[in-house]
């Protein structure tokens, strides 16, 4: 197996939207347990360099793997679809619902309103993820592609959230 | 010629042999140096039995540097020569520590543009990297004299919070002391070690590191060796000193001394504020009795309550990176195991009260906070010396700060973001603004802001030579790496043209690589010391260890994963390598190591990839959890 394969084959796991993250980390921890620079400190330089790039290659493909919404990219990215940070979305009530949900946050001026924003957005993402494991596991990639682009929309919500969250604490 | 000789299988090729190595604590206050003994982990004393080395230097005409309790004494006396707390100036300009608070008793140069302020004392211009040497050679001669031999390599603690030029900085400083750097370990990854193997400690846990100068706040998972950072926060400007310097304040509130009083007043009251906060960590009251020579006179006395006043907002400053990391890490305060309190100033009992009130849980304090991180330190510095081939600990750790670029009007563009596990690369494509432009400028900054003024700022270069094309058809891939220490490196190339352009930069703050050389020589010459000889000694160490690593991969993977001919070639490189490195030539020796490099490059690339396999070896894509 090369590093060069899919992040899927690295950790040996089947390429499919639903990962059993227990699996995923521990298979990650055995791999990191072989090349982590660590483990060559003793060895010479261009030894240590293919140990740095090795651990990188592999924390890469474990933070993709990890969080579904990188997954869902990748998996799409595997079936030859480029999924891009700044596509837009057409689909008007989606994009109606996203105003409402800026406006809300706008005007959320303290900790215990914004908390439970966030909640909220959470739960959202939350059934964003369950979708999707539905449209991968059907091979519905075209509606999988709307729902990446919906999930990165609240993604970044969420991120403003969290910013605005460290605001006021 | 010399037959190669390879050992029995599962024997090690030098039996016994032990490399010496150390993990050194290069704290605010105070610093430490440790090793592991008989497979015990412990703090080396001076002459006289003392393990705390104050990081204070004191620089006088024609004699070494006094460095440790004998400067302290002097820092009265002649402040100015005197250098205390000397980290929180490393990797920082001017304007940085003019805003840590009230001023330092130093005379800083002013210097123009970047870079570390300079230190004017009586043996000339200090600048922080150096300060913070003369310190470690005081530790290394200590440990080199304790374990009879010269050390292999140490690992330096830094905290977590510190930025790239913090790091890059304090490496220069071992470097300019003639250390080998194995690796920069976090201090609250390095206390984690420490405490976990001891207490075969599993689980989330909260590491709070409250120091002489720095805080952190990491949160770990410990599992079976396994010690993964799952976020970190804090404020590498924030410790004991600022505690002292409040106490100081109001001290001279009271006693009617004014703000602009002289350095060595300074130095005095801070030293009285410090022994007020230490005697309050076990009694209610602290007198104060302040006797200053220019016939200001006052007695007094600091209540805790008083006290907790004072410091309540400072504590209350280490709540808000506590929340940050545990958001970063998806957690919350209940999903903490333990609560581990490390560094100095968590000596305060409102530190504790405090800490523990936010985290709903008593902390843990019985371990001793100043030498918990050099102990870890030593753990690791001996596992990365190669004294220990089979041991399963693993860290992960991550970058505390986000990484990015600047952007068209001045916009900051993250291209690694904080709490990152290391070592990552992220690389990310830009393209030209104008018609024909042929050279780009790539600005690198580290921060949380959006804008890059209020981001500090670690490097700036150009890429030059990109062939002229039409505006936005050149493609130039900036790729940002940081390797296991937490160090950046930036490489930019142009994509599309085929024509190479490329230039990697790893960002120093104030200090180049030839400054560097060039006081590694002067401090040389000032001690003495024969450059020839050392830079002898340094390679022939160095042949060896690459010929002990090279006869322990032949023997472990030779066999299966060597061509007849490439053992052959091999051999013989490692032939040559064996006789010139009896031989008095530094640079034919360090050449030798080289080829044996080159001819042995495909064998470490193919041993890898083969321990790769090896340990996804039996895992298949239907296994059930364990769990």
């Amino acid at each position: 197996m090369s590093l060069s394969a899919n992040y899927f084959d690295i950790f040996v796991l089947p390429v499919s939207f639903d990962i059993e993250q227990n699996l995923l980390g521990e298979r990650y921890r055995d791999l990191q347990r072989t090349v982590h620079p660590d483990k060559y400190a003793n060895a010479s330089e261009k030894e240590r360099l293919l140990a740095m790039q090795k651990a990188t290659q592999i924390n890469e493909a474990y933070q993709i793997l990890k969080n579904p919404q990188t997954r869902a990219r990748y998996l799409l990215k595997l079936q030859g679809i480029e999924t891009n940070d700044n596509a837009t979305i057409t689909d008007s009530e989606f994009l109606m619902r996203q105003m409402e949900l800026r406006e809300e946050l706008a005007e959320l001026k303290q900790i215990d309103p914004l908390n439970a924003f966030l909640s909220r957005l959470e739960k959202q993402i939350e059934d964003l993820t369950d979708t999707l494991s539905q449209q991968f596991s059907q091979k519905n990639y075209q509606q999988a592609y709307d729902t990446v682009r919906q999930f990165q929309f609240f993604i970044r919500l969420h991120e403003e959230v969290l910013s605005l969250e460290e605001e006021l604490i | 010629m010399a037959l190669l000789q390879i050992t029995e299988p599962g024997k090690s090729a030098t039996p016994h042999h032990h490399n010496l190595a150390a993990g050194i604590d290069l704290g605010t206050t105070n610093s430490l140096v440790a090793t592991v003994r008989s497979g015990l982990a412990e703090t080396l004393p001076d002459i006289e039995g003392h393990h705390l080395l104050p990081s204070i230097v004191h620089y006088a005409k024609d004699t070494p540097p006094l460095v440790g309790t004998a400067a302290k004494l002097l820092a009265q006396t002649d402040p100015l020569n005197t250098i205390v707390s000397v980290k929180r100036l490393m990797g920082r300009g001017l304007s940085d520590v003019k805003t840590t608070g009230t001023r330092l008793p130093y005379d800083f140069i002013e210097n123009e543009g970047q870079g570390m302020p300079m230190i004017r004392t009586v043996v000339g211009e200090r600048s922080p990297v150096q300060i913070s040497a003369d310190i470690l050679k005081t530790l290394k001669q200590r440990a080199e004299e304790s374990l009879g031999g010269d050390l292999v390599g140490v690992v330096i603690t830094v905290p977590a919070y510190f930025d790239d030029a913090q790091r890059q900085a304090t490496k220069d400083a071992a470097t300019l002391a003639g250390l080998k750097v194995l690796r920069l370990l976090n201090e609250p990854t390095a206390a984690a070690v420490a405490y976990g193997l001891d207490q075969e400690a599993k689980g989330i846990h909260a590491i709070y590191d409250l120091g002489g100068g720095t805080f952190d706040i990491s949160i770990l998972r410990l599992q079976r060796g396994v010690f993964e950072v799952m976020a970190t926060a804090g404020n590498s400007a924030l410790g004991g000193d600022d505690f002292d310097r409040l106490i100081a304040q109001w001290i001279m509130q009271k006693a009617g001394i004014a703000d602009d009083a002289e350095h060595r007043h300074i130095r005095e009251l801070l030293d009285i504020a410090q022994c007020a906060k230490e005697t309050l960590s076990t009694q209610d009251t602290a007198p104060l009795n302040i006797q200053l020579t220019d016939g200001i006179n006052w007695q007094g006395e600091l209540t805790s309550e008083q006290f907790n006043t004072l410091i309540d907002p400072l504590i209350q400053k280490t709540i808000a990176p506590c929340r940050r990391a545990l958001r970063d890490a998806g957690l919350t305060i209940d999903d903490i195991n333990e609560v581990v309190m490390v560094g100095g100033s968590t000596r305060m009992p409102r530190v504790r009260q405090k800490i523990g009130d936010f985290f709903k849980r008593t902390p843990h304090v019985n371990i001793d906070p100043d030498e918990v991180v050099a102990i870890g330190a030593a753990i690791q510095a001996d596992i990365l010396a190669g004294n220990k081939p089979d041991n399963e600990m693993l860290l992960l750790d991550v970058n505390p700060l986000s990484l990015g670029i600047e952007t068209m009007g001045g916009v900051v563009e993250k291209i690694i973001p904080r709490n990152t596990t290391i070592p990552v690369a992220r690389a990310q494509d830009f393209t030209t603004f104008k018609d024909g432009q042929i050279a780009m400028a790539i600005h690198v900054v580290q921060g949380e802001r959006e804008l890059v003024l209020d981001c500090r700022s670690l490097a700036r270069f150009e890429l030059r030579g990109i062939p002229p094309m039409v505006a936005g058809a050149a493609r130039i891939r900036v790729t940002y790496q940081v390797d296991a220490d937490g160090l950046l490196s930036v490489s930019a190339k142009e994509e599309t043209s085929g024509i190479q352009s490329e230039i990697i930069v790893k960002p120093s703050y104030g200090l180049q690589d030839n400054e560097i050389e060039r006081m590694l020589k002067d401090s040389l010459e000032h001690a003495k010391e024969d450059s020839f000889a050392r830079n002898l000694r340094e390679q022939q160490v160095e042949a060896d260890r690459v010929i002990n690593a090279l006869r322990a991969a032949i023997t472990a993977d030779g066999q299966h994963l060597l061509k007849h001919q490439e053992f052959l070639d091999i051999n013989s490189k490692l032939n040559e390598l064996l006789s010139i490195k009896e031989g008095k030539n530094a640079k034919v020796i360090k050449k030798a190591i080289e080829q044996l490099d080159e001819v042995t490059q495909d064998f470490a690339a193919r041993r890898m990839d083969h321990s790769i396999r090896h340990a996804m070896t039996g895992r298949s894509v239907d296994e059930f959890t364990e769990n």
